[in-house]
């Protein structure tokens, strides 16, 4: 079975928001309708986004770090959005296990966003629906692009290609290896919910290097400069042996 | 959570009308073993039944106040497979309609015998049986209405019996108070009886209620900023969250009340929900007061909306843990 998915990648991540204007404005363009904005350019703007990036600052100063966040639906395998919704406008595809949304049905309930632990949904003020991450099913299957173009919207806009589109239950494609090699997690896996996208934590290459690692005992020449007195005078196995 | 104030009436209202018709029901079953008495019976339960159903019609009304689409309404019978909301959807207007099948057979005193019990006509066998039918959807339906909300699991401090429980006996007690009130000026012989299960019930509430409060003041939350975004440390703060002026997501899930507001809400309805309808309960039967019937139904009702106010703005949603600096 196909799931598609997200691998959101921490490490590069730069918080640019280039994924979040990218996705409004293919989203908004889109024939199921504008996604409301009120107050772009005023005091208090506020509107409807599928994906919002967030920044959290770890640890204390100086020692901090500043992680973005990027955060959308998460396409769980087991959505407790889904069983919730009373009209089955909220569904998930059987094909490539989208969750979606049909406008068409929504009463605008919002018992959904209620079931959903992580806030990915947002309701619409103008349309009245619930509104949340297609993971752009109207263009990823468009034959009329080109085939490097039917990705999401967020995953071409990403200068630093933080953002990884593929099929995570097969286990060779790139998602899949990079969640297995990387290190990939799930958001709040205590609840069960399976989200389908993954994070890739922030990585440091370090080489674990022990101190007798440092001294060439058996420098011919014993012209190391680091060379600890005691050592010197010792025998060393090059002494004994080297004749 | 947001308290909605569309969903707030809902739950109060009908839980009242439901509690009317358990009362109403109550009566009869009491007058059908000759326990009571009833004077004009068949208005009796028309009347009441009629206040009843205009409870639950106000519900439902309310309702639709939470819809973005209320014209579509008709959809959401469809999942009830799966869906709590779906199922309450179904069986308030089966109930809505049992209550009026109920009001109009005594209204026009159509009431058919059904089974002869060893000879002795028990009069009104029909409308015992539809009167349990009623009863039965009217029990589903305090279920469903709880089961929305207990369903939820991590909204913790909802996923829980008690809050079924609750919704049950607070729902039944605020109907047996306005039972109490109503038979004061129908049938004056039954507020002794209804005095006393509304008295009780009221108890039995306060019991199921503060059980919850005391589990929900003591709650773990199981999801965390660190298991949120899947970071460990113990130092993190959020620095922006992604959006300037406010957003679904800030305005759904809080109450965005202060604390101190919070707090005394649940004294308040502590005292107005629990302990001054049985003073009033019992004193308007002492000074057989009809005045204070109403008003003790009259407090309870306020009391319950606080009570209701309070139920959501407690729930605790784990979204928020990504909103940290509303
Ligand atoms: S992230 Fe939320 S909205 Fe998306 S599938 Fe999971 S529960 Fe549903
Ligand atoms: S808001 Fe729409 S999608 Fe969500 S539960 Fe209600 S009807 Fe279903």
């Amino acid at each position: 079975m196909t799931q598609l998915a997200l691998v959101i990648d921490l490490n590069v991540c730069v918080g640019c928001h280039a994924c979040v204007t990218s996705c409004k404005q293919w989203n908004t363009s889109g024939p199921a309708g504008y996604m409301c904005d009120d107050n772009p350019y005023d005091r208090d703007p506020t509107g409807t986004f599928f994906n919002r990036v967030q920044s959290f600052e770890i640890g204390e100063f100086p020692n901090t770090e500043t992680v973005h966040f990027p955060k959308s639906c998460l396409h769980c395998e087991d959505p407790p959005c889904v069983p919730v919704c009373p009209t089955g406008a909220s569904y998930k595809r059987e094909q490539d296990g989208i969750v979606l949304v049909d406008y068409d049905k929504c009463i605008g309930c919002k018992y959904c966003s209620w079931a959903c632990p992580y806030g990915a949904r947002e309701f619409d003020e103008h349309q009245k629906v619930m509104k949340k991450c297609t993971l752009c099913v109207d263009r990823i299957y468009d034959e009329k692009l080109p085939e490097s173009e039917r990705k999401p919207a967020c995953v071409l806009a990403c200068p630093t290609n933080a953002r990884l589109f593929g099929d995570v239950h097969d286990s060779g494609s790139d998602v899949s290896i990079m969640i297995r090699e990387e290190g990939g997690y799930q958001l709040m896996p205590e609840w069960g919910t399976k989200p389908s996208n993954h994070y890739l934590p922030r990585r440091k290459t370090r080489i674990r290097i022990h101190e007798d690692e440092l001294i060439r005992a058996d420098n011919p020449l014993k012209k190391e400069g680091l060379k600890p007195a005691k050592v010197i005078d010792d025998q060393t196995l090059d002494d004994v042996t080297s004749w | 959570m947001h308290p909605a104030f569309s969903v707030i009436f809902l739950t109060t209202l009908i839980g009242a009308g439901q509690g009317l018709f358990l009362a109403l029901f109550t009566a009869q079953s009491y007058a059908a073993v000759e326990f009571v008495t009833i004077k004009n019976p068949h208005q009796f339960y028309a009347y009441g039944s009629a206040i009843a159903l205009a409870l639950l019609l106000a519900g439902l009304v309310a309702s639709f106040f939470h819809l973005g689409h209320p014209e579509r309404a008709w959809r959401s019978a469809a999942q009830w497979r799966t869906s709590w909301l779906s199922r309450e959807v179904l069986v308030l207007p089966a109930f809505m309609f049992i209550v009026f099948v109920y009001g109009t057979m005594h209204y026009f005193n159509r009431d058919p015998m059904i089974i002869d019990v060893q000879n002795q006509p028990l009069q009104g066998q029909l409308s015992l049986y539809v009167g349990i039918t009623g009863t039965l959807l009217c029990f589903t339906l305090f279920v469903c209405t709880g089961m929305i909300y207990a369903c939820l699991k991590f909204l913790q401090e909802w996923h829980s019996p008690l809050t079924v429980i609750n919704y049950v006996l607070l729902g039944t007690a605020s109907g047996f108070t306005l039972a109490t009130a109503y038979s004061a000026f129908m049938a004056p012989n039954l507020v002794n009886l209804f005095g006393t299960w509304a008295a009780i019930i009221t108890l039995a509430a306060l019991i199921s209620r503060s059980a919850s409060l005391f589990r929900n003041s003591r709650i773990k939350h199981k999801s965390s900023l660190q298991s949120a975004i899947g970071i460990r440390h113990t130092n993190i703060q959020q620095k922006a969250m992604g959006l300037m002026g406010g957003s679904f997501n800030t305005r759904e899930y809080f109450h965005h009340a202060k604390s101190g507001f919070l707090k005394s809400i649940k004294w308040i309805f502590l005292i107005l929900v629990f302990i001054f309808p049985v003073i009033l309960l019992s004193a308007g039967i002492n000074q057989k007061s009809n005045d204070l019937l109403i008003t003790a139904f009259l407090v309870q009702y306020i009391g319950l909306l606080a009570e209701r106010w309070f139920f959501f703005a407690q729930a605790n949603h784990p979204q928020n843990l990504y909103y940290q600096t509303v």
